[in-house]
């Protein structure tokens, strides 16, 4: 599930004082100086580790053995009005061995960095699989992988965000708060959230893998207050987190779109302080826009909206070990049964195609190599409206009939063993040309969506509501004024049926989540949806709006 | 084993603040063993044990801090995280609202640890899995389910003297029981300080009962209906809600908890008069530390009573600002309720729905809390003081501001956990007139 961010957590680090000191999960690490940020470890050294380890598991009996030797870098800076509430640099470093003997998994991790704890690791790792393999049902069935030697390589960043000095990035910041407040806002927090994964996976199957992997995230939050009625409205930053180096924030006008409605949105360059100024105005205008009457409405969704709603209707209820009951006490199960997929169940109108991917550049699940060493790809969900695939990893592609594993199993740690994780999920732009301004001007009576808002769906993906960040009236073809107070409310199969009209891939754009939680314990990962504009007709829309008397 | 013993830990943080050249340095060890069992489609899925300890130093020169951690604990290593705060506070720019350390206080200890809880062992966790996979093997059932139990310590001292130490212990454990056919799911969860008074073969048979009782669902119209919720249903509601009882935000006039025209809503009538909320540190089996995260000592203090505001949070920093006395930040929240189980509470209901658990809760308007989310695993429907059938799930859009002037009914407060964790919580089952729900889930 998405998770939520509350402020509080990131505070919580600024009062380490006393008292139960909780560092949020994703802060977890040790805090460090910001030149050790720039750092990699010597890939002999992975390389000797990984060796120890794969030798003593196999010594103990191992039929397989996995490696993984991470090291877990992050960054956030967090800042309101003209304060920086906190910089906090993390690193956690550490080794993960995963084993199968008598035909069952075992995982141990140690943060010790030397050949002989390693290779202690990974007898624990087998003891651990042998006392499990007493309880068994049925042995680990794993698709076939080729080794592929030793191999490396880096996210295609321009400027590692790392490097950045710390001045540089408060100086951004502030900027961007003080444009906020000039431009009416009484409240902004913004911040940026820094990710370089190091991961050096290694395998008895002949590969040596070593991964530099980079994320960026900016997110900001801008509210306005109307003291004398004591109504207050908030507006969320417009861009996306990405897998992509500090180049994203350099504001360029390539990776701008100006919307019908003169909304500016981001694709692969993100203009901050601008959006920051937008934001303000918008915000102030909320206050102001008149309610939205309940009914059914043609919804035009831009994808800075969509990726939210393709990944709780999509991405999860198509996760194989969601569909299989292995989640069900927590993240739930999922509608989109065994059967239907036999069935090739219409999940969608014809027009619906939607992908599966860990490869688009920019994206944040953007990798050659899983953390199980399978090279990645792009596959198909749906195609032509019809349900034909899921994803699965290694030991769960004969389950789904498949000769390979789809490549999207992923380790938020070296402590954490790896699962099946969502993949990049994404809707395919339409392939007939039709622009956003060509696509409202057949729409009577609808309501055009921008950013992503509230969003809650139950725990077989059937039945979700999503709000947004701005709202539009559409009638007969044109843009009217901005409207407030609207959530929508839909049933999958339905909504994705009701899906009459994709932009081209002129419009196409990545949305994400930095932090998507699954499993008990927890686990976190970060993901990308693209989509283009897209119409869904008839949709049921209700008002939010509530008096508290 | 990660509890350091209270006279090692003092001597690491002795050192830790004797080291700083800094204005001040506040140290503090925080560590324990988290051990957990997972299990699904009647198999035990996975297990572990996760023992660690932190060392965290927060220096400040002036009004710039640094902030360090460690998890290894020799000289050379104490000498390290001492230098890496300095040397971030140096870089740091200065915060406004930075605030000294605390001088020493006194606190009063609080009984947060049992010995059935620091002693569980892997094979306990196993029988708990057992416990609850067998029943339901045996009766065609499918189980799901989660335990984890932590034993964690916690040490701090600052350059002032202010010091504490004290151990803890808690379990969580959930079990999701389905039908073969997928046509039910029941739920049961149980957090509790002592594992003692934990039972998973006892708790198991609840949601047992309710996977094969809500097998038949029938469709009512959404609308607004009588509830009762049940205390872990309420939870997530009501812990939501508590996120804003934070004097800055509703000072700064973004909370329901502001005042048109300015301030903040303390002394005014918000909920209704069946409803009070206090937080006491040493409350029986949902005690917490007797210090909150910036070392103030809690005390028991009221936060609504009567329906009335008594108490919002404020931090040192705003409380300094705003001339007001700053309270140590609460740990756990107590509401009040009746005597009352849930069984008497159907009782005296005449048209009703029951729900076992809540999903997926979002915020939609943080203007008025307005929340939505969905039931789950357990929903009946009530007539005539009796269950009379299960009903498909819904999804609801509420305020817990007006839900809670809508109390009919509260019954015994139990402690709770809500799904996505948060603070102790006791809470009483709440039967609540007009709970709006939006629309019908198909989801089981």
């Amino acid at each position: 599930m998405e998770a939520i961010v509350h402020r509080r957590d990131f505070l919580s680090l600024g009062a380490v004082g006393m008292g139960g000191l909780v560092l949020p999960s994703m802060f977890a690490g040790t805090a460090i100086a910001a030149q050790d940020l720039v750092s990699t470890l010597d890939v002999r050294l992975k390389k000797s580790l990984a060796d120890a380890g794969m030798n003593a598991a196999t010594q103990a009996g191992a039929s397989y053995c996995d490696v993984r030797v991470g090291r877990y870098l992050r960054q956030f800076v967090i800042t309101r009005e003209a304060n920086v509430e906190n910089i906090v640099n993390t690193e956690s470093t550490g080794v993960g061995v995963r084993v199968i003997a008598d035909g069952a998994w075992g995982f141990a991790a140690t943060n010790a960095m030397t050949p002989e704890a390693v290779a202690q690791t990974a007898r624990d790792a087998v003891a651990i699989a042998k006392a499990n393999a007493g309880t068994l049902t049925s042995r680990v069935q794993l698709a076939p992988v080729t080794g592929v030697g030793e191999v490396s390589w880096k996210t295609p960043i321009v400027k590692n965000s790392m490097e950045v000095p710390i001045e540089e990035k408060v100086e951004l910041l502030m900027g961007v708060n003080s444009a906020a407040m000039e431009a009416g806002a009484n409240f902004v927090q913004s911040m940026l959230f820094l990710v370089n994964e190091q991961k050096y996976f290694a395998s008895t199957d002949g590969s040596y893998i070593d991964q530099d992997v980079h994320r960026i995230w900016a997110p900001m939050d801008v509210t306005v207050i109307d003291q004398a009625s004591g109504k207050f409205r908030n507006r969320e930053g417009l861009s996306a987190p990405m897998g992509l180096g500090f180049e994203y924030l350099n504001g360029s006008p390539s990776g701008k779109t100006t919307l019908p409605n003169g909304v500016v949105v981001y694709g692969n360059s993100y203009d901050m302080k601008e959006d920051a100024i937008a934001a303000a105005r918008q915000a102030r205008a909320k206050l102001t826009a008149p309610s939205v009457k309940p009914g059914k409405y043609d919804l035009v969704l831009d994808p800075s909206h969509t990726w939210l709603t393709i990944h709780e209707s999509v991405g999860h209820p198509l996760e194989l070990d969601r569909v299989l009951g292995y989640e069900a006490n927590f993240a739930g199960t999922s509608f989109a049964t065994m059967d239907k997929m036999r069935d090739r169940f219409q999940y969608g109108s014809d027009k619906v195609n939607l992908f599966a991917d860990k490869v688009q550049p920019g994206s944040l699940g953007a990798v050659p190599y899983d953390d199980e060493g399978v090279a990645t790809k792009k596959w198909d969900l749906v195609r032509d409206g019809k349900l034909v695939g899921y994803q699965a990893i290694r030991d769960q592609a004969h389950i789904e009939g498949k000769a390979a594993s789809d490549g999207c199993c992923y380790a938020d740690s070296w402590a954490s063993v790896q699962f099946q994780r969502m993949a990049n999920v994404s809707l395919e732009a339409g392939k007939t040309p039709l622009s956003v301004a060509e696509m409202i001007s057949n729409v009577e009576d609808g309501i055009y969506i921008v950013g992503d808002g509230s969003f809650s769906i139950d725990q077989q993906r059937y039945n979700a509501q999503f709000g947004g960040q701005l709202f539009f009236e559409i009638k007969n073809g044109a843009i009217t004024h901005q409207i407030e107070d609207v959530a929508y409310q839909i049933r999958t199969p339905e909504f994705w049926n009701a899906c009459s009209a994709i932009c081209d891939e002129r419009d196409y754009r990545l949305g994400g989540s930095f932090f998507d939680g699954k499993g008990q314990p927890s686990q976190s990962s970060a993901v990308s949806h693209g989509s283009s504009t897209a119409r869904f007709d008839g949709i049921n829309v209700i008002n939010t709006a509530r008096s508290l008397g | 084993m990660s509890i350091l013993p209270e006279a090692q830990a003092k001597a690491i943080l002795t050192k830790v603040v004797g080291l700083s050249t800094a204005d001040e340095c506040v140290a503090q060890l925080n560590g324990g063993t988290r051990g957990n069992i997972r299990f699904a489609l009647n198999n035990v899925s996975t297990s572990g044990i996760v023992d660690d300890i932190e060392l965290a130093v927060q220096v400040a020169f002036g009004k710039r801090v640094g902030i360090a951690t460690i998890n290894q604990f020799d000289d050379a290593s104490l000498e390290r995280v001492v230098r890496r705060a300095e040397e971030l506070a140096r870089l740091a720019p200065e915060n406004p609202e930075f605030m000294p350390a605390i001088e020493a206080q006194t606190f009063t200890p609080t009984a947060t640890f049992s010995p059935a809880t620091a002693a569980i062992t892997p094979a306990d966790r196993a029988r708990a899995a057992t416990a609850s996979i067998a029943p339901c093997k045996a009766s065609g059932l499918t189980a799901a389910g989660y335990l984890e139990d932590v034993t964690g310590f916690v040490c701090f001292l600052n350059s002032k003297g202010n010091y504490g130490y004290q151990t803890s212990t808690s379990v969580d454990y959930t079990c999701t029981v389905r039908t073969e056919d997928g046509r039910g799911s029941g739920w049961v969860g149980h957090n509790v300080q002592d594992m003692a008074a934990f039972d998973a073969d006892a708790d198991v048979r609840i949601a047992m009962r309710k996977a094969s009782a809500s097998a038949d669902a029938m469709a009512l119209e959404p609308g607004k209906y009588t509830v009762i919720l049940e205390p872990a249903a309420a939870a997530g509601l009501i812990g939501f809600m508590m996120n804003f009882f934070d004097a800055r935000s509703a000072d700064e006039g973004r909370s329901f908890l502001s005042k048109p025209g300015g301030g903040n809503k303390i002394g005014e009538q918000v909920f209704g008069p069946e409803v009070s909320f206090h937080t006491d540190p040493a409350y029986p089996d949902a005690a917490v530390y007797p210090w909150d995260n910036e070392g103030m000592p809690r005390a028991p203090m009221p936060i609504v009573e009567n329906g009335r505001i008594v108490n919002l949070e404020y931090s040192r920093y705003w409380a300094q600002k705003q001339g007001k006395t700053a309270l140590a930040g609460t740990g756990n929240l107590i509401m009040a309720g009746g005597d009352k189980s849930t069984a008497d509470l159907i009782r005296s209901t005449d048209r009703g729905i029951l729900v076992t658990r809540t999903w997926y809760i979002r915020m939609v308007d943080p203007q008025t809390v307005l929340l939505t989310g969905l039931t789950r695993d357990g929903t009946f429907y009530i007539e005539n003081g009796q269950i009379k059938h299960p009903i498909k799930n819904f999804r609801f859009n509420e305020s817990p501001v007006i839900m809670l002037n809508n109390v009919e009914e509260l019954g015994r407060p139990v402690r709770v956990q809500s799904d996505e964790g948060g603070y102790v919580m006791v809470l009483p089952a709440m039967k609540l007139r007009d709970f709006t729900f939006t629309s019908l889930s198909d989801a089981v």
